[in-house]
C-alpha cells in the first residue's frame, strides 16, 4: 500500500471502509448533515491557526461519535495539543468552524467550553497540593454543589459512578501519580463535562496504571460519554480507541479504525512515508570504550520525605561511533540518568568512565570540556536563556571554550560570526541572531542547540529525546548530518 | 535587523520617560489632594535642584547612591535579593572607621587599607547570607533583613565610649577616632566658595566600569548572568549555582562596603552614631530605576540626589517635605511596571517580527525550493 509523500495528494480512502466514519476526514464533509446527526458529539471543520513563522493547524476536519473513545494521534509537533487548546477555549482559530452536539458554537475561554460540556485533563495536573481532592475539585466551582457536604455526596457519586475511587478527604501532595490522574478527571466530570479531551494521559503512567485508566474511560464511554484521547503511543490507541484521526503537520490526513489498521501502518500514516527499513551499512561501531557507566546508583528524596533510589544498578557501555538507545516508560529513570552522566546530580555509589578517565563526581564543566555534548530533553529548562539573545545562547555550555572566550575574556565578536555560521549550516529560521531564543519555534531553537553541541565536536553526545518538536524532515537531516559527522555514542533516551 | 534595533532602542526610551511623566502625574494628584499648587512645588525643586551648589550636593550625593546602587544590582542580576546591603555597609564603614581611626600610615598605604576592610567586612557580613542559602536553603531575604538587624546591633554594642569609641564631651556624640589627615580623600574644587566635589566620585566610577566588565565581558559575568536568566539551564551549562550563590553575595557585599566610604573618606572622617543609615534601601531603588544597568544606575542615583535637595527647599517653602518620598516612591513604583510592560510588549512584538520575517522568507523560498516551504510546527 503506498502513501503519499511529503507534498503529495491527501491519501484516498482505504478501499474496504464499511463505516462511514473510517473515511470522514479523508472527505471534507461538505454540506454534511451537522445539525442533524445528533450522534456527533463534537464536530470540527476547516481548523486553520497560524502562530508567528509557524502554521499550527490547517483545514483539520473531525467528526467525533458520542460514546466513544476518539484517538488523535500524530508526531510530537504536529499540532495536536494546539487543536485541542482550541477545543477547550484556550485559543481560537483563525479559520473554520467548531459545532458541539449539532450546534455551531464560538469558544472564547475554557469557561466557554466546560458551559458546553467540553472538559480537559492537561498533561501537567493543575492540582494544588496542599489542599485535599474535595477542596482541589470543588475549587473555582463552589456555586454548582457548594464546598461541603452536597459537593463531597456529589464527588462520591461521580467516582462510584465510574469506578474512579477517588477519596475526597485525602491530600492531593499524598496521592501517586495516577490517583491524580482520576481527581483531574473527575474534576472535568464534577463540572458536568459530556466531552472529555485527554491530552497524553499515559505519558506518566506504568503500564499497569495505563490499563486502568482505560478501564475508567471504557467505564466512561458506557456511561455516553466521549473521549477524546491525544497519543502518539501507537499500541495505546489501538487497544482502546473506537477511531482514530491522523494528524500530520498541522492537519488531518486520515481516520481510520483500529480493527483495520495495524501499528506500522498508522505510524506511517503520521510520518508521511513509509518507515525507512534499518539499513545495512558499514558499522562505525569501533571496540574503544567511550563510556562506561559501572554499577551506578543514585538515590533522592521525594516529597514524601522518602529516600527512594531512582537509579540502581546501572551497568552499560558505549563503544566509539556506536549509538545506543535507552528506552523506557518516561520517569523511570531516564533523565536521572542524563543528569548524572552530565554531573547535574552526584551518584551515590558506582562509576562512570569517559574516554578512560573517572568522571563519576566532576563537575559539569570539566565534562563538557571533555567532549560531552547535550541536548537536553526540556530545552527551555536546561538548554536555552529565552530572554536572551542568540549569540548568547551559542555561548550557554561552552563559555569556556573556543571561539566563546579566550582567558577568562568573553569575546563576544566571535561568538556572533559563529551563531551565524550555525544559524546557515543548520537550516536556523530566525531573521538575525540579536533576537531572543523566546522568539524562535521549537524546532528552531532545537537546531540551534544541535547546532551548538556539534560545534565542539563531541565524544558523546547525549540526546534525550532529541526529535521532540521536531518534524519529520528536519529530524531525517539533521540527523543524518550528526550521525555522520560525529561517529559518537548517542544515548537517546 | 537595523529597524529591530531602533525600536528596542525606542522602547528601552519610552519606558523611563513615560515612568517618569506618570510618577509625576501621580504626585501632582498627591500634592492637590494636600491643597497646594502641584506646579508651583515642581518648579522650586527645579530652579533649586539645578543651582551650583546643590549640583555639587546632589553628585556628592549621586555618589554614595550609586554604589548602593551598584551593591543591589550585582545581586538582581542573578536573581538574588540582597536586602542586607544596609546592614553591610553600615558595618563595614564602621570597621573601615576603627581600623583607619588607629593606624597613622601614609595615605598611599592606608586609604586602600581602609577600603580593603570595609569591602572585607561587608562581604563577610553578607557571606552569612550567602552560606545559609546554599547550605540550609534559607531564604536571603528573611537572612539578610534579619542582618541589618544584628549589624544595628553590634554597632551599638561597640559603639560606646570606651570600647571602639570615645565621647566628645562637648558635643555630646560618640565617635570613632578621626583619620589622619593623611587619609583624606581628595577633593575636586569646584570653583568658587562651593564645597568641593567629593574625589570619590571617581572610584565610584571606575567600580561602574568594572561592574559593567565583570558582567558583560567575562565568563564569570555570563555564568552570573545566566543563573538570573535560568538557574536550571545555567545549571546544566555547568555554572556551579551553589559556589555562584555565595561568590555574588561575597561580590555584593564587597560593594555594600564602599557605600560608606564616600561619607568617610570625604565628610565626616569618623563613624559617629549619625552617620547616614538606610542607604542601603535606597540603593534598591536605584538599582531598579536604573534596571540594574550601570548608565541606568548612575542617572537613576542622580535623580534621587535631585530630588532630596529638592525637598530640603520644599519644606522652607512651607510644603511637606514627606512629599518627595511620595514622589521617590511612586517614581520606583511605575518605573517597575512600566518595565515590565515594554518588555512583555517587546517580547510580543519580536516574536511577531520574526514570524513575520519568516513567512515573507518561506513565501520568497517557495518559488525557488520547493523542500524549503515547510515550516516548522
Amino acid at each position: 500500500m503506498a502513501y503519499p509523500g511529503r507534498s503529495g495528494p491527501r491519501p484516498a480512502p482505504p478501499p474496504s471502509a464499511p463505516q462511514e466514519c473510517a473515511i470522514k476526514a479523508a472527505s471534507p464533509p461538505k454540506g454534511a448533515p451537522a445539525g442533524a446527526v445528533t450522534d456527533v458529539a463534537v464536530e470540527l471543520h476547516g481548523i486553520t491557526k497560524r502562530f508567528p513563522g509557524v502554521v499550527a493547524n490547517h483545514d483539520i476536519d473531525i467528526t467525533v461519535r458520542r460514546g466513544t473513545v476518539h484517538a488523535l494521534v500524530g508526531e510530537n509537533g504536529a499540532g495536536k495539543s494546539t487543536l485541542m487548546k482550541i477545543l477547550y477555549g484556550m485559543q481560537r482559530p483563525d479559520e473554520g468552524s467548531i459545532a458541539i452536539d449539532g450546534e455551531t458554537v464560538e469558544l472564547h475561554s475554557p469557561a466557554d467550553a466546560i458551559s458546553r460540556g467540553v472538559g480537559m485533563v492537561h498533561q501537567h495536573f493543575m492540582l494544588a497540593d496542599n489542599f485535599t481532592v474535595l477542596e482541589n475539585v470543588v475549587l473555582g466551582a463552589e456555586k454548582l454543589y457548594g464546598i461541603a457536604g452536597k459537593a463531597r455526596a456529589r464527588i462520591k457519586e461521580i467516582s462510584d459512578a465510574y469506578g474512579l475511587g477517588v477519596r475526597p478527604d485525602v491530600l492531593v501532595e499524598d496521592l501517586g501519580v495516577a490517583d491524580r490522574q482520576r481527581v483531574e478527571i473527575l474534576k472535568v466530570l464534577y463540572r458536568g463535562a459530556r466531552t472529555l479531551i485527554l491530552d497524553e494521559p499515559t505519558a506518566v503512567l506504568v503500564p499497569q496504571e495505563v490499563d486502568a485508566l482505560f478501564d475508567n474511560l471504557r467505564e466512561l464511554k458506557s456511561e455516553g460519554l466521549t473521549v477524546l484521547f491525544i497519543s502518539h503511543k501507537l499500541g495505546e490507541v489501538l487497544s482502546v480507541a473506537d477511531d482514530i484521526t491522523v494528524i500530520r503537520r498541522g492537519t488531518t490526513v486520515a481516520s481510520v479504525v483500529p480493527s483495520e489498521t495495524n501499528p506500522r501502518q498508522l505510524a506511517e500514516l503520521m510520518v508521511g512515508s513509509e518507515l525507512p527499513s534499518p539499513e545495512t551499512r558499514e558499522s562505525t561501531v569501533t571496540d574503544t570504550d567511550m563510556l562506561v557507566v559501572d554499577a551506578l546508583r543514585l538515590t533522592a528524596t521525594d516529597v514524601d520525605g522518602v529516600e527512594r533510589a531512582v537509579l540502581d544498578d546501572i551497568d552499560f557501555r558505549i563503544r566509539k561511533g556506536e549509538v545506543l538507545g535507552i528506552a523506557g516508560v518516561e520517569g523511570n529513570g531516564q533523565a536521572e540518568l542524563v543528569e548524572a552522566i552530565m554531573g547535574m546530580r552526584d551518584p551515590d555509589a558506582g562509576t562512570i568512565t569517559l574516554d578512560g578517565a573517572d568522571i563519576s563526581h566532576a563537575p559539569t564543566r570539566k565534562r563538557r570540556e571533555d567532549g560531552i555534548g547535550y541536548i537536553p530533553e526540556d530545552r527551555h529548562r536546561h538548554g536555552l536563556l529565552l530572554e536572551a539573545p542568540l549569540w548568547e545562547n551559542r555561548i550557554l555550555g561552552h563559555v569556556t571554550e573556543e571561539p566563546n572566550s579566550r582567558a577568562g575574556l568573553l569575546n563576544p565578536a566571535a561568538a556572533r560570526r559563529d551563531t551565524e555560521r550555525i544559524v546557515a549550516e543548520y537550516d536556523v529560521r530566525t531573521p538575525g541572531i540579536e533576537v531572543t531564543a523566546a522568539s524562535l519555534s521549537g524546532g528552531n531553537q532545537q537546531k540551534l542547540i544541535v547546532g551548538r553541541e556539534m560545534s565542539h565536536h563531541p565524544k558523546l553526545l547525549i540526546a534525550a529525546h532529541p526529535t521532540r518538536g521536531w518534524t519529520w524532515a528536519p529530524r531525517r537531516r539533521s540527523g543524518t548530518r550528526s550521525a555522520r559527522r560525529a561517529g559518537t555514542a548517542w544515548p537517546c533516551c | 535587523m537595523k529597524k529591530l534595533d531602533k525600536e528596542r532602542v525606542l522602547l528601552a526610551v519610552a519606558a523611563p520617560v513615560l515612568a517618569l511623566a506618570a510618577a509625576f502625574v501621580l504626585t501632582a494628584l498627591v500634592l492637590l489632594a494636600t491643597g497646594k499648587q502641584p506646579f508651583n512645588a515642581f518648579g522650586i525643586m527645579f530652579d533649586y535642584g539645578v543651582k551650583a551648589d546643590s549640583q555639587v550636593y546632589i553628585l556628592n550625593k549621586a555618589t554614595t547612591y550609586y554604589l548602593a546602587g551598584l551593591a543591589v544590582a550585582i545581586g538582581f542580576r542573578m536573581n538574588l535579593f540582597n536586602i542586607g546591603v544596609d546592614g553591610q555597609y553600615r558595618l563595614a564603614a564602621f570597621f573601615a572607621a576603627v581600623v583607619g581611626g588607629a593606624l597613622k600610615l601614609p595615605g598611599l598605604v592606608q586609604i586602600p587599607l581602609i577600603l580593603l576592610v570595609a569591602m572585607l567586612v561587608g562581604a563577610m557580613w553578607a557571606s552569612i547570607a550567602g552560606l545559609l542559602k546554599v547550605y540550609r536553603g534559607v531564604s536571603e531575604v528573611i537572612s539578610t533583613i534579619m542582618l541589618n538587624s544584628l549589624s544595628g546591633i553590634v554597632i551599638s554594642y561597640l559603639l560606646v565610649d570606651g570600647r571602639l569609641a570615645d565621647l566628645d564631651k562637648q558635643t555630646n556624640i560618640v565617635a570613632t577616632d578621626p583619620l589622619p589627615s593623611s587619609s583624606h580623600f581628595f577633593t575636586i574644587p569646584a570653583g568658587g566658595d562651593l564645597d568641593p566635589i567629593w574625589g570619590f566620585i571617581v572610584v565610584a566610577a571606575l567600580a561602574g566600569v568594572g561592574f559593567w566588565f565583570l558582567l558583560g565581558r567575562t565568563r564569570f559575568g555570563f555564568d552570573l548572568r545566566a543563573v538570573g536568566r535560568s538557574e536550571s539551564a545555567a545549571q546544566a551549562s555547568g555554572v556551579n549555582v551553589k559556589r555562584m550563590v555565595l561568590t555574588s553575595m561575597l561580590l555584593s557585599g564587597a560593594m555594600a562596603g564602599l557605600i560608606g566610604m564616600p561619607t568617610l573618606l570625604n565628610d565626616t572622617y569618623q563613624f559617629t552614631s549619625d552617620f547616614p543609615t538606610g542607604v542601603g534601601f535606597t540603593g534598591i531603588a536605584i538599582a531598579l530605576l536604573g534596571r540594574n544597568n550601570p548608565v541606568g544606575i548612575g542617572l537613576a542615583a542622580v535623580l534621587w540626589g535631585f530630588l532630596e535637595r529638592g525637598a530640603n527647599r520644599l519644606e522652607f517653602e512651607g510644603y511637606d517635605k514627606e512629599i518627595v518620598g511620595v514622589m521617590q516612591g511612586v517614581i520606583v513604583l511605575c518605573v517597575v511596571i512600566a518595565y515590565e510592560l515594554v518588555r512583555r510588549y517587546g517580547l510580543k512584538r519580536q516574536q511577531q517580527r520574526v514570524g513575520a520575517e519568516l513567512a515573507a522568507q518561506a513565501k520568497a523560498d517557495k518559488g525557488t525550493d520547493k523542500q524549503e516551504t515547510e515550516v516548522p510546527a
